[in-house]
């Protein structure tokens, strides 16, 4: 894209084209490209190719997963009920998912309007990780197509798990409704757009309390099995709150993450707006991560000394407690603050890779790695888990890549609702499509005063 | 089902004043069980583990065929654990000590206060009068969570099966002999009397009655009176239960208590968040001079 960009190609950043032509929906898919442009830029592309060797492999896995059973795919066992696809799809794509409701309490409810160049980013992000979440959790389900029992026919409204189920659903519903603002003003149906706006402190409010309720529901599941989870990594007063505590810095990282990707590897598709706010967003949601991480870390001694857990720590279980906790939640706080105080953008970046391992590693420790420990003999997940868990990953990647590239949610839709008259829709796409031009930015900031 | 009916006023009502009224049946210990509850007394120092319990159970379930015959004694050298496959299996303990090898079955203990009940979210299990916990194989998703709650790590899930995998584990033979008054087919097949079928209440004072006129062959415990809310089968041992496979680490408290620090803060958030946040939007946005949303903030970062 880069290239082709380099070579005097537009950006789709407006419902009109060169000409002032209203755009179809097929050439804002190909995002402006003709099929063989837009085929030759996909077959350029390096990670296509390790995207397409993943999918040629994993996709006839995933498939026979659901043709062959759960004994063929996964290690199956009885004594490990959960494997990769709940331990990692599930369990850590959630907490990475929390930035959803993070950043639309920061932008609608106190007010934080300085981070909405990054808002949509955090909303996608959410809605993401929480759909794939579902998917991995539809791989591990035995029977899939019952997933909708526990809204429909048959309820257990005193199981923790009912509540993950309910909420989760209706979360993701919310962040759909929130995301579809972006696509609103991508097909063009204002109409949409000012609607969902009307209830967007409803949906966010709405979206604070099932996060909070769900994100602490994931640890409270642990809570049924007191003893079979490792000490370490097991508090029956405290485990919603250790897991909805590290949610948070997981979410604000992730996206922190997914930002610098998309800056490095999508430059095209960001826009002066997104480009300019990058590192002060970068560096507030560093901050409020780093108060996360301080509240993680101090009420997990906390959970450890209300129990009286020391004495695990001289153990191997507590040198991977260790470790877990120092290269994943104190390394990064370090960095971070190091970071946020110097102006130092990689430091701060690598903190939150950091933070997003631990955030992972925690939740694989916990659903996996520390469960049954008393058990003799530790279960390594068999090639074939391995491989699907890789592909609806890859998956994921592709989906949230498919939508940053189209979707304003990087840029900004030029040209709004109401605002679009007859004069502006000939002046504004005249007006320059490409960003470095000078004529170009002197309109867009117009346009951006007008919404 | 006192405490059930309150989580659920809990989780639906989602009312403080229900939690301040309830609590009290809630606190560990106060409830009561079944009064009408059956159970088996296993005793261990009778079992020979002769597997016919396993075999009349393979039959009155129409389980699969096993792998090896129920003679087979070579099962015994690795410890084993009920599956979809097996509702119960008998495992060989102390081989090498002097007093012989022990021998203990393990099945579903029907807990008073199932975990796997409590944790399942389509109410696929039910505890029945009689004190059988059986459960209803046509709602379950199939997300295992019971298996993770069991505390004695019993149901089986069928794992093979593509189209219609289910959790399978001992049903106290409910659908064909509890129901009728009759007592469950390893029982009845017994032939060193070592299971005993009878009301739980009963079955602990003949348990605590065996300990006192006989305290050289038992340890003075009865296993499942009181663990995690106490169970419908119950065991007496000569030798330490842990040496047989028990966990001495559950505490008397039911799996569910462990969950009710997060389940109580549920109507918390229910009812606090909402009016927190649109309190503190209508405050900041008073302060910011009433902007709206989507335009540019002059504020800097400080
Ligand atoms: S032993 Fe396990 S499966 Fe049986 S009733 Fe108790 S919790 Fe449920
Ligand atoms: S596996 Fe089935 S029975 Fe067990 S908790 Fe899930 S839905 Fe309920
Ligand atoms: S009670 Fe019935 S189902 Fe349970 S182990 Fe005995 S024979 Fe099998």
């Amino acid at each position: 894209m880069k290239n082709m960009i380099k070579h005097g190609l537009a950006v789709v950043d407006s419902p009109y084209d060169e000409s002032g032509k209203k755009r179809t929906v097929v050439q804002k898919l190909l995002l402006g490209l003709s099929p063989s442009q837009y085929l030759l830029q996909a077959f350029r592309n390096p990670f296509n190719w390790i995207l397409a060797a993943i999918f040629a492999i994993g996709i006839p896995i995933l498939l026979g997963r659901f043709v062959f059973g759960l004994a063929w795919a996964t290690s199956g066992s009885n004594d490990y009920p959960w494997g990769l696809f709940l331990g990692f799809g599930l369990f850590a794509m959630v907490p990475l998912s929390s930035s959803g409701f993070q950043l639309g309490t920061a932008c609608e409810i106190f007010g934080r309007h300085d981070l909405e160049p990054i808002e949509r980013l955090a909303l996608l992000n959410g809605l993401l990780g929480y759909f794939f979440a579902v998917v991995y959790l539809l791989a591990d389900l035995g029977q899939p197509w019952r997933l909708p029992y526990p809204m429909v026919v048959s309820f257990g409204p005193a199981a923790v798990l009912f509540l993950v189920a309910w909420h989760v659903a209706t979360y993701l519903s919310v962040q759909v409704a929130e995301v579809s603002t972006a696509f609103f003003e991508w097909i063009g149906f204002p109409a949409g757009k000012r609607g969902v706006r009307r209830i967007t402190l409803g949906l966010t409010v709405s979206g604070i309390i099932l996060s909070t309720l769900h994100q602490g529901a994931l640890g409270a599941l642990f809570t049924y099995a007191p003893g079979k989870v490792h000490p370490l990594w097991y508090s029956s007063s405290f485990q919603w709150l250790h897991f909805f505590v590290s949610s948070l810095p997981g979410g604000l990282c992730m996206v922190i993450t997914v930002s610098t990707i998309a800056y490095k590897f999508m430059g095209w598709r960001t826009d002066r707006r997104f480009k300019e706010a990058l590192d002060r967003c970068t560096v507030t949601l560093a901050k409020g991560a780093c108060m996360g991480i301080a509240t993680y870390i101090t009420i997990k001694l906390i959970g450890i000394a209300h129990d009286n857990k020391w004495s695990y720590l001289d153990s191997g279980w507590g040198q991977w407690f260790m470790l877990e906790i120092i290269v994943g939640f104190m390394l990064p706080l370090v960095l971070m603050t190091y970071g946020v105080h110097t102006r130092k953008m990689g430091v701060i970046r690598l903190g939150a890779f950091a933070t997003v391992f631990g955030v992972v590693l925690n939740r694989v420790n916990t659903a996996i790695i520390t469960f049954n420990w008393k058990l003799p003999e530790r279960e390594i997940p068999p090639w074939r888990e391995v491989v699907i868990s890789l592909t609806i990953f890859a998956i994921y990647i592709v989906v949230y890549r498919f939508i940053l590239y189209r979707l304003p949610i990087l840029y900004k839709w030029r040209q709004q609702e109401e605002e679009v008259t007859v004069t502006e829709a000939v002046t504004a796409p005249a007006a320059g499509h490409r960003e470095a031009s000078p004529v170009a930015v002197a309109s867009y900031s117009k346009m951006t005063k007008l919404d | 089902m006192k405490r059930r009916n309150f989580l659920k006023a809990c989780l639906i009502g989602g009312t403080t004043i229900a939690m301040g009224k309830t609590n009290k049946g809630w606190a560990s210990g106060s409830f009561e069980g079944y009064p009408e509850s059956m159970g088996v007394l296993v005793d261990t120092t009778r079992c020979i583990g002769c597997r016919s319990c396993e075999a009349a159970c393979n039959k009155e379930q129409k389980l699969p065929e096993p792998d090896t015959s129920f003679d087979d004694k070579s099962v015994f050298e690795e410890p084993r654990r009920p599956t979809a496959k097996a509702y119960t299996v008998v495992n060989q303990y102390e081989k090498e000590k002097p007093g012989g090898p022990v021998y203990r079955k393990v099945q579903c203990n029907h807990c008073n206060e199932p975990a796997c009940l409590t944790s399942c979210f389509v109410n696929a299990y039910t505890k029945t009068k009689e004190g059988a916990v059986i459960y209803n194989s046509k709602v379950c998703v199939g997300c295992r969570n019971c298996m993770i709650a069991c505390p004695f790590n019993v149901p089986g899930y069928d794992y093979e099966s593509v189209t219609n995998p289910v959790i399978k584990k001992c049903i106290l033979c409910y659908d064909t002999r509890l129901k009728v008054g009759k007592p469950p087919a390893c029982v009845d097949i017994c032939p060193q009397e070592a299971l005993t079928f009878g009301h739980r209440a009963d079955l602990i004072k003949i348990a605590h009655e065996r300990i006192r006129s006989n305290p050289d062959r038992y340890l003075d415990h009865v296993y499942g009176e009181k663990e995690v809310g106490g169970t419908s089968w119950l065991y007496l041992s000569g030798t330490e239960f842990d040496k047989i496979g028990f966990d001495p680490s559950l505490s008397n408290d039911p799996i569910i208590s462990n969950v009710k620090d997060f389940l109580g803060m549920v109507p918390m958030v229910l009812s606090i968040w909402p009016a927190l946040f649109s309190g503190i939007h209508l405050l900041s946005k008073h302060e910011s001079g009433g902007e709206g949303h989507d335009t540019e903030s002059k504020e800097e970062e400080p």
